[in-house]
């Protein structure tokens, strides 16, 4: 750590940790409902509990990425940041709106809510993944601005790396694009056509792009490969994440009412999706193997080769399995796209902020790296977490292919609920196995509280 | 990577084909836009419906159910339910929950009025009217 106000980064990680932790309680919640249908009701509907499980998910991925920002952009820019108290105000200001966001959905009957926070003025709420409150999704805005205003102001005053560049470019993205929360037509075929402007931009585009920066980041620091090097992988790949992205969107496009010229634009372009998504994988080996030094922290070099290799098969593989329109006319709503969005949003985006936490939490703590029994325990849950979210996945893949067949394919087609009995056993297998990914991210926290000498390159 | 192919040549590709492939998206989407009215259903876009989209929204029906294949997997696909069910089963089942039946899953009662489930009624016929190029590949959704 170079520059003092790169601390601010660490109550973002913090947060984004702990919220990490109910995201989890909620989704074993949820899996259990799956098999005990009146579990928790009507405490904790099934709604509600998903409610909780996406948006935590969101809101600590965006702690990770702010933290990680916040961080890697003062050392890349070789100045303090603009201001290190505004960034500290927002962090609070992000996490109010996020705890409260979340005790309203618990504790308010979601109508109501709806009703206290202003959605009769401006309807925005009840959409997948955009469930928040008028209120919060200004809060998001608001935060967002403040954030890239440190952020942009730092780097126009300081170096210009393609890091730094490509990192705000990814935030200024997310920012531009959450916009289309507030437009909310009747006609629901434009609503569904511009939330994917939201959900699709972002995970499909512009978080590839923060992604990749995030990963270069730690892998110059980490493997010491010439800058150079690193910086035309990094133009290299995000130019084909949007590339194929962009046009990409049109895979979500077949069967919401849109023209069905979408069929081929979405089946071409994404299948070659991908694409930069195995440039990932490749880039984060080969850069280890060409490494010019031995770093002493061994965990961060495993996180950052981990989502490299799970981010091609959860986003890459994963989806290019039920991309294409033909297919994607059996799996489209099934459990087959709850597989693919688990390893998805788990190897690339969980594994590359935890990347990120793994090799900057021990320089924020005044050492190059943990001790090596901490390294250790983070090694055992990196294993434990992305094996078991692979387990995961091929049960959800398993239960998806059982259903589409109940369903949608045999002779005589069952109704969802009689499709949903036969496959039970499936949600059993998930439900036990998320209990091993609990235990990993419980391993992963304690890895913290470990202490002991620092870990020396050897 | 080779060094012929220089960092400057991967950042131009970068930006070069971010723009290029935006103004493609925006192109396609002005061409889908003016195509819409022929698919969309949207004469059919009456007050009823249009409050029946948003006690859609505002009950979170899309944390459990689809619509066209998206939201949560839990219960089961409702663009085409006003074809499945009819007009009366529906407005029947929303009164009825929840079941109780144990260990069966749940769905919560929403107090709806009888407006309000013919709002709901008329956003089903509506949405089950929209040309989704023959989605769902049949009537279970």
């Amino acid at each position: 750590m170079k520059y003092q106000s790169q601390l601010v980064a660490k109550p973002y990680f913090i947060a984004a940790i702990g919220l990490f932790l109910g995201q989890i309680l909620f989704g074993l919640i949820m899996g259990l409902q799956y098999v005990i249908g009146d579990f928790l009701f009507p405490e904790i509907p099934f709604n509600v509990a998903r409610m909780v499980h996406t948006n935590l998910l969101i809101v600590w991925l965006l702690f990770g990425f702010m933290g990680a920002a916040y961080y890697l952009i003062p050392e890349e820019a070789e100045r303090e940041l603009f201001s290190p108290k505004l960034a500290l105000v927002m962090f609070w200001v992000f996490l109010a709106a996020g705890v409260a966001t979340i005790l309203g959905y618990l504790l308010v009957p979601y109508a109501t809510l709806a009703e206290w926070t202003g959605n009769d003025l401006l309807a925005t709420m009840g959409r997948e993944f955009l469930e928040q409150p008028l209120p919060t999704k200004v809060g998001i805005v608001v935060v967002a601005l403040a954030m890239l205003f440190n952020l942009s102001m730092t780097v126009l005053r300081g170096r210009k790396t393609a890091i730094n560049l490509v990192m705000l470019v990814g935030l200024w993205g997310l920012a531009i694009f959450f916009l289309f929360s507030f437009y909310n037509p009747g006609n629901l075929v434009k609503d569904k056509y511009f939330w994917w402007w939201i959900v699709h931009l972002w995970v499909e585009g512009v978080w590839e792009l923060i992604m990749g920066a995030m990963l270069a980041f730690v892998l110059i620091k980490v493997t010491g490969v010439d800058r150079e090097v690193i910086e035309k992988w990094l133009y290299v790949i995000i130019a084909m994440a949007l590339i194929t992205g962009l046009i990409g969107t049109g895979h979500h496009y077949y069967w919401i009412g849109a023209p069905e010229y979408w069929q081929w634009w979405g089946s071409v372009f994404s299948a070659l999706e991908p694409i930069p998504f195995f440039m990932m994988t490749v880039f984060a080996f080969n850069m280890v193997n060409r490494r010019r030094r031995e770093h002493p922290n061994k965990a961060a070099v495993l996180w950052a080769l981990g989502t490299g290799v799970m981010a091609f098969l959860g986003a890459g593989v994963w989806g290019f399995l039920h991309t294409l329109a033909p297919v994607n006319y059996y799996t489209h709503g099934s459990q087959i796209t709850a597989a693919h969005g688990h390893l998805a949003f788990y190897g690339a985006y969980v594994m590359v902020v935890i990347t990120m936490i793994s090799y900057t939490m021990p320089l924020m703590r005044g050492r190059a790296a943990n001790s090596p029994l901490a390294q250790v325990v983070e090694m055992w849950s990196f294993w434990l977490m992305t094996v078991s979210m692979v387990f995961i996945t091929l049960f959800l893949t398993a239960a998806g292919i059982l259903q589409i067949w109940l369903q949608r394919i045999s002779d005589q087609p069952i109704s969802f609920m009689a499709a949903q009995d036969q496959v039970a056993l499936f949600y059993w297998m998930r439900e036990y196995t998320g209990l091993i990914f609990l235990t990993g991210l419980l391993l992963y926290i304690s890895s913290f509280f470990i202490k002991g000498k620092a870990a020396t390159a050897d | 990577m080779s060094s012929a192919f220089t960092k400057s040549a991967a950042r131009n590709i970068f930006y070069g084909g971010a723009v290029f492939f935006f103004l493609l998206l925006i192109a396609l989407t002005f061409d889908t836009m003016s195509q819409l009215p022929k698919r969309d259903n949207r004469e059919n876009l009456s007050e009823s419906v249009l409050r029946g989209k948003h006690i859609w929204e505002t009950r979170n029906c899309i944390g459990c159910h689809t619509l066209f294949g998206e939201g949560a997997y839990f219960a089961p696909e409702l663009g085409n339910v006003y074809t499945r069910r009819g007009p009366d089963f529906i407005k029947a089942w929303i009164k009825g929950q929840p079941t109780g039946a144990p260990g069966r899953r749940q769905m919560p009662n929403f107090n709806l009025t009888e407006e309000q489930l013919d709002d709901m009624v008329n956003f089903f016929k509506y949405t089950s009217e929209i040309n989704t190029s023959n989605w769902p590949p049949n009537i279970e959704g």
